[in-house]
């Protein structure tokens, strides 16, 4: 077994990323992915990486663009409004099908909102990270140990599939320390990429990254292509983790830092005699519709857990076409919910039946 | 019999998209003599802006990329930084460089990245229209100033060269232009250098060129080039306005 | 038992390093552990607080809202987070600092002069560390060698001439 040593979670998800063979990473300050970059900074340069601190976030994310362009594997990390000033880039690398991997480590919003953990991005990453037709892979994780690991699952699933890849994270994840392992340095066992623009020497066709397909025949067969692809993710790459569902009446949906409170919930639902079980979620894009569907077959009653006013509420409705229940609880603006009031929920919903 | 006018090889064997008269063509053509002499089409990146060389992807035999609008210096710059040996230029509008992308290609030229920047100043935004620019003279009529650019309202036009000449990251900084044989040939060797410069690790380079755009200015492409020469060039005079290394300036 | 711990007083007392050799304890002895700080610009000047768990099973919510080991070090601090101790546990108060008494009876209360005690023997600074070992008496949240060693471990290397400091610190607490 490998040394396990505390670390933070924003540290952890740079170390990881440079496990995972990137060398490139263009960033630009903001609470609370803070350490990230600094991690980053201090690392780099020893290792013959690139840190750049960019002068802002627009120009971090094309950064990201044009090395991932020219074949490398390249990475930003920022906070809630900071994602938004990125999304320019992460829809042009979605429409040139050029992978990335994006680090959000969420805090409250709308606007400058607060610093404070928060979940209020799940719409943004999972449904609109710029503009036009088109998905990336958004992953969830609870732990800084999970942190570690889907930072290189991030970085292969995006390069093989072609597109950018998120971590959802949050600043209770980003900020806290955990024990963990660091995997042992791997070769990337990656394709070639063949496809990127790093000088033909002759040896090939000119290769072109571009988004621009001004015939809307030609566009919309390139986004249906895509949407082929999203097809398969979605068959293949859902990732869910369930916690005492098989004789749950009522099973809370949480990912993140919400599930680990969610968690301690149904720890003591369960010590006062209610059926309660969890299923959290691992990637949010795709969502994993099959486990809770699986769920649902014998669950009375869904309730979602998120810290925001409720947005993975929808996907759990549509997955399950609202056969049961879906109900809501939720705290935003930076506050985490603590167990206690989570449990209190699960009684008045499980006394209500 | 000897050939002794012909294609570049680095310009591909297309019709280009630009309209009748304008100077695009030319240094278009410039560019891609300057790669084959120097040899280096096979390892050279360009990077397409958003505007009217939007399409500069398939112009160019070398690989390329499409920016979004104003952020292809960070484009390149994350190129660059990924891939040292290759060779980067970027082929930028007024409005692409001087408006939306003002940060990033300062920032790009005060980091002295190892790149070299094309722009093409011809005062107005010639893809959406003839709206506007940040470089439009005072009282020039476009689209968006109907009355004529009033400074009082839309401020003053940008002088870029002289703008960045300031910035210890750059290592060269030429205004040129293409009105004439003796100016086309001037702006040859300045964007032969701007990649020379790339090739020796110098610094930044920027080849600004004043340029036409007969269709939105509403003039031949004739009456346009003595427009240009009796307006445009007394606001933004040719020149070198930096011609060194980065940071040699501070030795 | 698992620690369920809120550490608290200003910014520039050792609030999270403090935290963090606890949590290093835990670690050193195998078990799941958290430690999650306060952030953002309370930290610059303001009050510092950071949230420890140790347990044998993992840690669910890493933020401590009803602890079962509390450490004030100012007054601010103690006025927040007193009422929040769960019934039995254990509070620790600077007392050079807090001159205020718990007034529940539910908990176990130790007040302890930590900053004097560290001015008088030659360890300024250390009033954290003084804590630490008065709460190890109180609550062995940890083996001792592991205790020891995570002061090895937590003391960055350009300051590893503090080591012995921060142990005989730790003894000052544990003795008083």
């Amino acid at each position: 077994m490998a040394e396990r040593f505390l670390m933070k979670g924003n540290e952890a998800l740079a170390e990881a990323a440079i496990q995972a063979g990137c060398r490139h990473f263009f960033g630009y300050p903001i609470t609370p992915q803070t350490e990230l970059a600094a991690y980053m900074s201090k690392k780099m340069p020893k290792i013959g990486g690139t840190y750049l601190q960019a002068e802002s976030e627009i120009a971090a994310a094309n950064m990201v663009l044009g090395a991932s362009a020219a074949g490398v594997r390249a990475m930003t990390s920022s906070s809630s409004p900071g994602i938004s000033l990125k999304t320019e880039a992460i829809s042009y690398m979605a429409g040139s099908d050029v992978p990335a991997l994006i680090i959000n480590v969420q805090r409250g919003g709308p606007g400058l909102g607060g610093i404070q953990p928060s979940q209020a991005d799940y719409w943004q990453a999972t449904r609109a990270l710029g503009h036009g037709d088109f998905h990336i892979l958004v992953f969830a994780p609870a732990t800084v140990q999970e942190m570690v690991n889907l930072v290189s699952t991030a970085f292969d699933l995006g390069d093989k599939y072609r597109m950018p890849a998120m971590i959802l994270a949050d600043g209770m994840l980003g900020q806290m320390m955990e024990p963990v392992e660091l995997p042992e340095a791997t070769e990337t066992q990656a394709a070639p990429k063949t496809w990127a623009v790093d000088g033909h020497e002759f040896k090939r066709e000119r290769n072109v990254v571009n988004s621009l397909y001004l015939t809307p025949n030609d566009l919309e067969s390139r986004v249906k292509a895509r949407f082929e692809r999203y097809e398969n993710i979605k068959q293949t790459e859902q990732r869910a983790e369930e916690y005492l569902t098989d004789d749950a009446d009522i099973v809370v949906v949480a990912y993140g830092a919400s599930a680990r409170v969610a968690h301690s919930a149904v720890d003591l639902a369960r010590a006062q005699g209610i059926k309660a079980g969890m299923v959290r979620p691992i990637t949010l894009w795709p969502f994993p519709t099959n486990i809770v569907q699986k769920v649902a077959k014998t669950a009375k009653q869904f309730l979602c857990v998120e810290m925001s006013m409720g947005q993975m509420i929808d996907d759990v409705k549509l997955s399950i076409n609202c056969s049961k229940p879906v109900n809501f609880y939720g705290r935003t603006g930076g506050i985490i919910p603590t167990p206690a009031e989570i449990c209190e929920e699960i009684k008045i919903l499980e006394g209500a039946k | 019999m000897a050939i002794v006018f012909d294609r570049p090889k680095s310009l591909l064997d297309v019709t280009l998209s630009y309209c009748p008269g304008c100077t695009h063509g030319i240094v278009h053509r410039l560019v891609a003599e300057v790669m084959d002499e120097l040899d280096i089409q096979g390892k050279t990146v360009g990077v397409a802006p958003v505007g009217c060389a939007v399409m500069a992807y398939d112009f160019f035999a070398c690989d390329m990329i499409q920016a979004p609008h104003g952020r292809a210096p960070a484009v390149a710059t994350g190129i660059k930084r990924a891939k040292p040996d290759n060779i980067v230029f970027t082929y930028q509008g007024d409005g692409d460089l001087a408006a939306i992308g003002t940060a990033e290609t300062i920032h790009a030229a005060t980091r002295g990245e190892n790149i070299t920047i094309i722009f093409i100043n011809n005062a107005i935004y010639g893809m959406t229209g003839g709206q506007m620019a940040p470089t439009t003279l005072p009282n020039q009529v476009t689209q968006t100033t109907p009355y004529g650019r009033d400074v009082d309202s839309a401020g003053y036009p940008i002088r870029v060269c002289e703008l960045l000449s300031t910035l210890d990251g750059v290592a060269l900084a030429q205004r040129v232009s293409v009105d004439s044989v003796k100016n086309v040939n001037l702006a040859k060797k300045a964007i032969k250098k701007g990649f020379q410069n790339q090739i020796d690790k110098k610094g930044f380079s920027i080849i600004e060129v004043v340029s036409t755009c007969p269709t939105n200015w509403g003039l031949t492409p004739v009456e346009a080039v003595k427009w240009l020469q009796e307006n445009m060039l007394p606001y933004y005079p040719l020149g070198v306005y930096k011609d060194g290394e980065k940071g040699d300036r501070l030795k | 038992m698992s620690l369920n711990m809120v550490i608290a007083g200003f910014g520039g007392q050792g609030i999270l390093f403090a935290g963090k050799i606890v949590a290093y304890s835990g670690l050193i002895d195998g078990k799941e552990i958290s430690w999650l700080p306060s952030y953002g610009p309370e930290m610059r000047g303001g009050t510092a607080n950071c949230s420890i768990c140790i347990s044998d099973k993992a840690i669910g919510s890493p933020l401590v809202t009803t602890p079962n080991v509390f450490i004030a070090m100012n007054g601010p601090s103690f006025d927040k987070f007193i009422n929040s101790v769960e019934p039995g546990g254990i509070v620790i108060v600077e007392s050079s600092l807090i001159n205020k008494k718990v007034e529940r009876d539910d908990v176990k209360v130790s007040y302890v002069p930590a900053s004097a005690l560290a001015e008088e023997n030659g360890l300024k600074g250390l009033a954290n560390i003084i804590l630490i070992g008065k709460l190890f008496k109180e609550f062995g949240f940890s083996s001792e060698e592991a205790l020891y060693k995570a002061v090895e471990k937590c003391v960055p290397a350009k300051k590893a001439h503090l080591i012995e400091a921060n142990k005989k610190a730790l003894e000052l607490g544990m003795n008083s």
